[in-house]
């Protein structure tokens, strides 16, 4: 049995040396670790991608608020927004920004969502994979190509970094899940390896710093709006990526700075809230209200 | 290093809002379902620190309740799990409790009826689960395996007589005990299954108070 990829530059390595892409190979990989046919993966990953769809089409017809009653009817706002104004950069835009709401709002009212990589960042993938493959008429078996390249970077990423902004801040779970829908939107418009993986470093790059600083403790606020911007976010790395411009800082070592500013963040800023936007006057009141 | 797998990235297929809060917290119920293993008359569940401060707003009380209800973690019933009527058939009751020297997410479920039992267990983050403690002993399940959990009494040879009477690979083994020759636990996580005749042999040995095979949770 081969070993285990851990690493990005092992990834690559893996890549080259089979001539393959990252989805061939670490869905190869996967199947054989589970010992189970490739087949099985696919389908595994099929479910999330179904589940990904029904949350935006859910999402997309409700206006419901979630328990605490401060959010859930933005998606709504915005849907009006664009049916009677188009948006300064086009459809696809619209329905990355549409989706990303219709998914993060359909999350807080307890709807079905698939969490990738959590449940508090569950939007910013489906939006921009699914968004895009509608636009560019991409099939169902790219997008679960796709996929399996975004999950690719997610494991990478976890082996050394938790995926949790108890742990790490939100840099680990908005910040990485940016990055794979990086990855997994390079895949989709055809780049190569090197293409994939320039657009998860520049997507991770920017977000290091990223805090967990919850409103009432509540995957609320600012975790709603973030998903939105961070699907927009992940365009920008892919654009620039497929233009041939490279991360000059590696991406394994960007992971290795993620876990150092995870580890040197206050755990005042990490899902305690305890800083931040969580002890500003207003969230302040906020919690007075919610918790009385 | 531990294996962690794509799939694991990219779902669970759950409802919302929270891995920790609202996915662990159905399955931990789940857990501690198949471990009471009976009807339960009453559930007190108890919740600390960060599960009883943000507990409501996440659902936390409703994936507990829906857990223990036998309902899986994408299950769109839960949202309204307190008006259904698969909550009506059992009594329960929430506390919410301060104990800095429990993990940040822990519960504790109190099922009265046919028998009384205590399991207590951690949400410890991205929808993974710990049950660290059933009545006094400690075990470890994940729900990640299929788990078989015995109390005997504490006498010479209990161990390999319940491992070789095992044909699957075990993963993990963990014993405990209230004192020398008195009540202790093994908490066995398997590679495989094991069969029903297995658990009746394992029923029929000297000095085994209480056997469950606890099967490992859908991912």
């Amino acid at each position: 049995m081969e070993k285990n990829i851990s690493t990005f530059k092992e990834l690559r390595e893996a890549c080259e040396k089979t001539s393959k892409l990252i989805w061939e190979v670490i869905q190869a990989q996967e199947a054989e670790f589970a010992e189970v046919p490739p087949e099985e993966i696919r389908r595994l990953v099929k479910r999330s991608l179904d589940a990904m769809k029904e949350s935006i089409q859910s999402g997309l017809k409700s206006k419901e608020m979630s328990i605490s009653g401060m959010c859930g009817d933005d998606c709504d706002r915005l849907q009006k927004r664009f049916n009677s104004q188009s948006s300064l950069f086009g459809k696809t835009f619209e329905k990355i920004t549409t989706y990303a709401l219709a998914v993060i709002e359909e999350n807080l009212r307890m709807g079905k969502i698939a969490a990738c990589p959590t449940a508090g960042s569950c939007a910013i993938v489906p939006s921009v994979l699914i968004g895009v493959s509608e636009d560019l008429n991409v099939g169902e078996d790219e997008q679960i190509n796709a996929l399996i390249t975004a999950g690719a970077i997610g494991r990478i990423v976890s082996n050394k970094v938790a995926l949790a902004g108890a742990v790490a801040g939100c840099q680990a779970e908005c910040g990485v899940a940016s990055a794979m829908s990086a990855g997994a939107l390079t895949q989709l418009r055809g780049g190569n390896v090197d293409e994939i993986l320039n657009a998860v470093a520049l997507a991770l790059k920017n977000l290091l710093g990223l805090t967990c600083d919850p409103v009432c403790g509540l995957v609320e606020i600012p975790c709603v709006k973030r998903n939105p911007f961070l699907a927009v976010h992940a365009v920008t790395a892919s654009e620039l990526a497929l233009a041939g411009i490279k991360s000059k800082i590696p991406l394994d070592e960007v992971v290795d700075a993620l876990e150092q500013t995870g580890n040197l963040m206050s755990p005042m800023l990490k899902e305690s809230s305890q800083a931040g936007l969580a002890t500003t006057k207003t969230a302040l009141e906020l919690k007075e209200r919610l918790f009385k | 290093m531990k294996q962690t797998s794509i799939i694991d990235i990219i779902s669970p297929v759950m409802v919302g809002p929270s891995s920790s809060h609202t996915a662990g917290a159905i399955r931990l119920g789940l857990l501690a379902r198949n471990i009471y293993h009976e009807r339960p008359e009453k559930v007190t569940f108890k919740l600390y620190n960060s599960f009883a401060r943000t507990g409501k707003g996440h659902g936390t009380d409703k994936g507990l309740l829906a857990g223990v209800l036998g309902l899986n973690v994408d299950d769109t019933r839960i949202k309204d799990i307190f008006q259904s009527d698969i909550a009506k058939s059992i009594k329960y009751e929430f506390q919410y409790l301060d104990d800095f020297n429990r993990h940040p997410n822990a519960v504790d479920f109190v099922f009265e009826g046919g028998r009384n039992m205590t399991v207590s267990g951690n949400s410890v983050g991205a929808g993974e689960i710990e049950i660290t403690k059933i009545d006094e002993f400690s075990v470890n399940l994940t729900g990640k395996y299929n788990t078989l959990v015995l109390f005997y009494k504490d006498v010479p040879h209990m161990i390999s007589r319940v491992t070789n009477s095992i044909h699957v690979n075990i993963a993990s083994f963990h014993c405990d005990r209230y004192a020398k020759g008195q009540e202790a636990s093994m908490c066995i996580c398997l590679d495989g299954e094991i069969s029903r005749k297995v658990i009746d042999f394992l029923y029929m040995l000297e000095d085994v108070y209480m056997i469950r095979y606890i099967e490992k949770l859908e991912s």
